[in-house]
């Protein structure tokens, strides 16, 4: 009885983490309240009444529907190209040894842990040094550098998992080079692969910092918000676009999120 | 008829390690070949060399006649069962025991029969759709050996493969190899460090020992007969002679080898020796004699009086026991 009521939460606990939480998201939520605002000018509060009017104007804005379309492929590109590389890597690191092995995983990571605006500068510094026009691909370059890591540091602890006598075993039975990475590597690191590219995804789709840097004139969808919100003109626009975004990034992490869990239990059947 | 598997002269280097260094090694087709050695001899890198995991910086490997160097593992007609046994933990055990077959492109039903078939072999009929993390150590061991199996490889190569089992499991699963070698008539290749495991399983062992071979013979011959001061004592723990005792006790100034089963105490007209020390081992009593100096093991059958430790007693052999092993060994 008496662990009973130790193992209850005390209501001043309760009442912090309830603070705790809606400190973080009711600001989110007021996003989502000012999309349906008849107001356009300012976010007065409350708002004066409540329309669906900007969701049909934020359709019919070419403007937004060439940030979301720049974003998606810049997002999808930079993935594709930090999954390949990522996993290139991590198969390097965990499988052979060589000289500068540990500076190298820690050189890999490195872009992560350095702040944006770092990347950024060096990264603009290095195109102007080498005469490359800012354009599409060099956003693309710019947000690959982090989203390597992403990659990089799923898939690394997955293939510490791997151990080099299933590949060994894969051999033995027949398979070359292809095939053991078909039938044997890809299913063990698949979720973790998965898992790193839709966090990567998410990454490039909302970073700001280093896409100021590397764009010439393109405007990526939160490059093109920080614009409008200088405009005071059909400001709920923005509103809406940001539901989208939140709506786009939040759903591939939760999705990362299971992924990797579930993984997890698999991979740790073997042993 | 040519051999299953020759060596001439192979060396594996790595760095400045010699893992194995110039050997030379012949077995006959069908045969149930051990390589027996303490860790780091270098019999896991022949075997691997064998298995194409591990290429010879020097010398000639030939696979049933055929050149192996050069020839990836997945182009040789050899199957391994490794140590861990390295079962795929994403694939179920009917999927893990085809994957060979899935491989070479055979059709679902002939992977399903043959699974199955190689699965009852091993006797684990109907365990195909469990996963490998719901099986015992004992029951991965056998689906290593159906994955391997199944495939009709011309060598099986086993990695110690009973390392992990206990005493009865390990006993039990001797005798199950011993039994499906000479059914399937596939030459095995095994590697251990447990000297009891060798000589009871194989028709042939090769002794490693710092990456050479110090002898090669049948079971009898190497226990019998050892040919080195490490093979005598590394193979049943044989007393190991100085030249100096050895003359002592039979006129010949050489190394030689006396086993301890093969010495009786109590002998009237036999050598003197002061006992230092006793040891109930189960099935015998180990009692320790120092004899000038050098200590000698003696095995006494249970039920034979035990001589306390300090006692002066004397001992004597059968005049074969004593073997020479010549002034270098």
């Amino acid at each position: 009885m008496r662990s009973d009521k130790q193992n209850r939460t005390p209501m001043g606990l309760k009442i912090a983490a309830g603070i705790g939480l809606a400190f973080l998201h009711l600001p989110i939520l007021l996003i989502f309240l000012y999309a349906f605002t008849t107001e356009d000018k300012s976010y007065q509060f409350p708002p004066p009444g409540l329309t669906l009017k900007w969701f049909a104007v934020t359709w019919n804005r070419p403007d937004v529907w060439e940030a979301l379309s720049l974003s998606v492929r810049v997002a999808s590109i930079s993935t594709v190209v930090a999954l390949v590389l990522g996993t290139l890597c991590a198969a390097a690191i965990s499988q052979t040894k060589f000289f500068g092995r540990e500076a190298i995983s820690l050189l890999v990571i490195l872009p992560i842990a350095l702040p944006g605006i770092i990347t950024g500068i060096s990264l603009r510094s290095a195109f102007n040094l080498a005469e490359i026009p800012f354009s599409f691909w060099t956003i693309v370059l710019g947000h690959a550098t982090f989203c390597v890591v992403v990659v990089y540091n799923n898939a690394v602890a997955r293939f510490r998992r791997v151990s080099g006598s299933l590949i060994e075993a894969s051999m033995d039975l027949g398979a070359d080079g292809f095939q053991t990475f078909r039938h044997v590597i890809l299913p063990n690191i698949g979720t973790a692969l998965l898992a790193g590219g839709m966090l990567a995804f998410a990454l490039s789709f909302d970073e700001v910092i280093v896409t100021t840097f590397t764009a010439g004139q393109q405007a990526t969808l939160p490059i093109w918000m920080l614009e409008e919100l200088v405009r005071p003109r059909q400001r709920p626009v923005t509103n809406v676009v940001a539901m989208v975004v939140v709506l786009v990034t939040f759903l591939p992490i939760l999705a990362a999120y299971y992924l990797t869990r579930d993984g997890d239990q698999i991979s740790g059947q073997g042993k | 008829m040519p051999y299953a598997v020759s060596f001439q002269q192979v060396s594996r280097h790595f760095g400045t390690v010699r893992a194995v260094d110039a050997v030379d090694l012949e077995i006959e087709a069908g045969e149930f070949f051990a390589m027996l050695g303490p860790s780091g001899s270098g019999k896991t890198t022949c075997l691997r060399l064998i298995a194409g995991f591990e290429q010879p910086t020097s010398g000639h490997i030939e696979i049933f006649g055929e050149t192996a160097e050069g020839v990836p593992p997945y182009r040789r007609n050899v199957n391994t069962v490794f140590q861990d046994y390295a079962l795929f933990p994403h694939l179920n055990v009917a999927d893990n025991v085809a994957y060979g077959l899935m491989i070479r492109g055979a059709g679902k039903a002939e992977r399903t029969r043959e699974a199955e078939a190689a699965l009852e072999m091993v006797k684990l009929p109907g365990y195909g759709a469990r996963k490998p993390g719901q099986l015992s150590g004992g029951q991965r061991q056998r689906v290593a050996l159906a994955r391997a199996l199944v495939n009709k490889p011309k060598v099986l190569l086993l990695d110690e493969p009973l390392g992990a089992l206990d005493l009865k499991l390990r006993e039990q699963m001797q005798e199950e190899l011993k039994v499906l070698q000479k059914a399937l008539g596939i030459t095995f290749v095994f590697v251990t460090h447990d000297q009891g495991e060798a000589l009871s399983m194989a028709d042939r062992i090769a002794v490693f020992n710092e990456g050479r071979i110090m002898q090669t013979g049948t079971p009898e011959e190497i226990y019998r007969r050892p040919r080195t001061r490490f093979v005598a004592d590394f193979v049943g723990s044989s007393n190991v002679l100085s030249p100096q005792l050895t003359e002592r006790l039979a006129g010949v100034a050489e190394w030689s080898s006396l086993r301890p089963e093969d010495i009786r105490l109590g002998d009237e007209s036999g050598q003197d020796a002061t006992v230092t020390g006793t040891s109930f081992l189960g099935s015998a009593t180990r009692v320790t004699l120092d004899v000038s100096g050098e200590k000698i093991n003696v095995l006494l059958p249970s039920g034979a009086p035990v001589p306390s430790q300090g006692e002066s007693v004397r001992f004597s052999w059968d005049k074969n026991a004593l073997h020479l092993m010549g002034a270098g060994a």
